[in-house]
């Protein structure tokens, strides 16, 4: 698509300097841009029988401007693991588009998708998993240079020292290790340095501190706020832990059952809700403060199949706002404020927020 | 079954309990000198890190270790001394008196087995009641862990619920006796925050109901501030800090020991402005097997002195309903 497109990789990003000077160039413009993307599976019944399609991912846009996070926090099934899998083309998209850095993924094949991916790592949630227990962490930091025919074997050796050291671990004491010599934090810290060993320009973190303890955890996620401030990344931070994803990101975008409810400003989303969905989700945060989560009533029930999705509004089964209107009408994305759009037929509007978020409103629950 | 009430009304007395492991021809102790008591129908929430003993020490008291664990002190739930017993007699207790439940419950459930079979099996092990009564008694279980279509859930595996559902099914048998005492372990943390939110309030529900006693073990100090009566922090198998939740947490708490403080300021949360660094403290618990002379936290913490690394602090009460132990503790609850 664009002129950079048939440039090979490994001149495309000349190390260090060359990097920053790209993305003024590129500033107004976003490095990720996503639209419309939808992802579909087959879902099997016993016996390998047809059983419905799952609707994984409906219909869902976004953009990332360099240097900027975007947050998706959602629950378990709402699908944001499967939309950061889209974007990777891992698997591909059933439909939509993913522009990344000028270029079309959906329609780039073999090594010219490998060469885009170069500038898009990953961390996933279970460090362990993701690196190979029989490498030593050096030669699993080394990989991604060596992989992409970056310098020189000495050079990369280096680098990857210099990588461990960027992420807290002594290249002395840790680079001749296996990952079962390192306990989850140092292991997810090995994953982070792989990660960035290429410089890419974007970070796709899936649940990435979710299974460190909280002390460790600080330390990594301070860590990529480094990062972010040294490298100028930019981030897709995917979690469930709605403090966590505040903490980090500069829009936040609220994601139940496949698609996104609401999207904005971190503070302005915290701050003032407005889906119903996201008011939910904060009243059930427990919070230092003593018997604050008490006296407000959660969200009930669980989301329903992404088999079948409600019509219209899909959160609609658990709203205490719903009516009629949400069963019939999907509910189109709306600017309400600045950078803030919600999905939804009846915001929360000032007045409002404090009484749903009581829930004295009973209505309907499925 | 007829316990001698030995003193007060506290339901568990936990007395300087020791568990220690030998590994490699070095002692690991991942409990060392735990003192607690449990009232009745009260919550108790456990906080630490990974392999700071909150685990190990619940296990002991259920008789959950494995042979190798030397387990020493005292347990008493409801006067009876459950430290020492064999298999057999303490079997007797758990399930009836005490039941735990734990983090994963796909690995609590017999993935071939449907649900609510495995509940008449828990109901049937304990007491002689016929098949028929053991059903109902099933059902009824799985209408007070407010599952919707209790006997159409019933007969299905635990593959075909959700891990919220599967949760409520395994607390439905750790209930089947109706126990005085039931120990959560991380129950909730691999739970999305809204059924976690549910999961808690339907155990304090029960508790409510079945004037139970309920010890929650996690590492979420969020969770203990806002479900527990009193909580326990523990680090490298001692607890360093023990008080009312009301004292330690929200407004005008006051929390003293400083590797509490570090855990809750390490927290992100709400009201802190994106892209701030988190005040975090260096270092990893110490070895167990290496445990330092001192104070465990000294080498991690920024107040430790000369005094932290000679001499260990005790675990002593300077307040009133208020443990700490820490030569230098933070003044009004204050940052490290």
């Amino acid at each position: 698509m664009s002129p950079e497109a048939s440039v090979p990789p490994e001149k495309a990003v000349p190390p260090e300097k060359a990097v920053p000077t790209e993305k003024t160039r590129d500033e107004k413009k976003p490095l990720l841009s996503a639209r419309d993307l939808v992802q579909e599976f087959v879902a099997r019944e016993a016996g390998g029988a047809r059983g419905g399609v799952v609707q994984a991912v409906s219909g869902v846009s976004f953009d990332i401007m360099p240097g900027e996070t975007l947050g998706i926090v959602g629950e378990t099934g709402s699908g944001k693991s499967t939309l950061a899998r889209a974007v990777l083309q891992a698997p591909r998209p059933k439909s939509g588009s993913v522009v990344f850095r000028g270029q079309e993924l959906t329609r780039l094949h073999g090594h010219a998708l490998l060469a885009a991916r170069r500038d898009m790592q990953f961390v996933w949630q279970d460090p362990f998993g993701s690196l190979d227990p029989k490498w030593r962490v050096r030669s699993i930091i080394e990989e991604p240079l060596t992989a992409h025919s970056v310098g020189t074997r000495d050079s990369r050796r280096k680098r990857a020292e210099e990588l461990l050291d960027l992420v807290g671990l002594d290249p002395a004491r840790y680079a001749k290790r296996h990952p079962r010599e390192l306990s989850g934090g140092q292991a997810q810290r090995v994953a982070i340095a792989r990660a960035v060993a290429l410089e890419p320009s974007l970070l796709i973190c899936d649940e990435a501190v979710s299974s460190l303890d909280v002390l460790i955890q600080a330390q990594v996620l301070n860590l990529f706020e480094r990062l972010r401030r040294e490298l100028s990344l930019s981030y897709l931070f995917i979690a469930h832990d709605l403090a966590l994803v505040k903490q980090v990101s500069d829009r936040v975008a609220v994601m139940y059952l496949g698609k996104f409810c609401e999207v904005g400003p971190g503070e302005s989303v915290y701050k003032r809700p407005l889906h119903p969905y996201t008011r939910a989700l904060l009243d059930s945060i427990p919070s230092t403060e003593p018997g604050a989560v008490r006296a407000t009533a959660t969200l009930r029930g669980e989301p329903p199949s992404p088999v079948n999705p409600p019509s219209g509004c899909r959160f609609r089964t658990r709203c205490p706002r719903a009516a009629d209107r949400c069963a019939q009408e999907v509910p189109q994305p709306r600017e309400l404020a600045s950078g803030h759009v919600v999905a939804c037929h009846f915001p929360l509007t000032e007045p409002d927020s404090a009484e749903s978020g009581s829930e004295k409103v009973k209505t309907k629950t499925s | 079954m007829n316990p001698v009430i030995s003193n007060g009304s506290a339901l568990l007395e936990v007395e300087d309990l020791r568990v220690a492991f030998a590994s490699g021809g070095r002692e690991i102790r991942a409990v060392d000198g735990v003192s607690y008591t449990v009232e009745a129908g009260s919550t108790l929430a456990i906080i630490g890190e990974s392999g700071s003993g909150k685990t190990v020490g619940c296990r002991a008291i259920m008789g959950l270790l494995p042979e190798g664990a030397a387990i020493s002190g005292s347990a008493r739930l409801r006067g009876t001394e459950l430290i020492g017993l064999s298999d057999t007699q303490l079997r007797k207790h758990r399930g009836s008196d005490m039941a735990m439940v734990f983090q994963d419950p796909a690995r609590s459930l017999n993935p071939t087995m449907r649900a609510g079979k495995q509940i008449t099996e828990a109901i049937r092990t304990h007491r002689k009641v016929s098949r028929g009564d053991a059903r109902d008694q099933a059902i009824e279980l799985l209408r007070l862990v407010r599952i919707p279509a209790p006997e159409r859930r019933f007969h299905e595996y635990p593959h075909q619920l959700s891990g919220g559902m599967r949760q409520r099914v395994v607390i439905a048998m750790a209930l089947a006796c109706r126990p005085k005492l039931l120990i959560a372990d991380e129950a909730t943390t691999a739970l999305d925050v809204t059924t976690q939110a549910q999961i808690m309030e339907l155990l304090l529900e029960l508790q409510r109901d079945l004037d139970m006693a309920l010890i929650f073990i996690s590492h979420d100090l969020g969770l203990a501030a806002s479900y527990a009566d009193e909580v326990v922090v523990m680090y490298a198998g001692k607890i360093v800090e023990q008080a009312p939740a009301k004292r330690l947490f929200g407004t005008g708490g006051t929390v003293k020991m400083r590797y509490t403080r570090a855990l809750l300021d390490a927290i992100p949360h709400l009201e802190r402005p994106a892209h701030t660094d988190l005040p975090v403290v260096a270092g990893r618990p110490p070895d167990p097997s290496m445990l330092p002379v001192g104070c465990s936290f000294a080498p991690r913490c920024r107040s430790a002195a000369d005094d932290c690394t000679a001499k260990a602090p005790a675990l002593t009460e300077h307040a009133p309903g208020h443990r700490w132990a820490c030569w230098h503790p933070c003044e009004n609850g204050g940052p490290v």
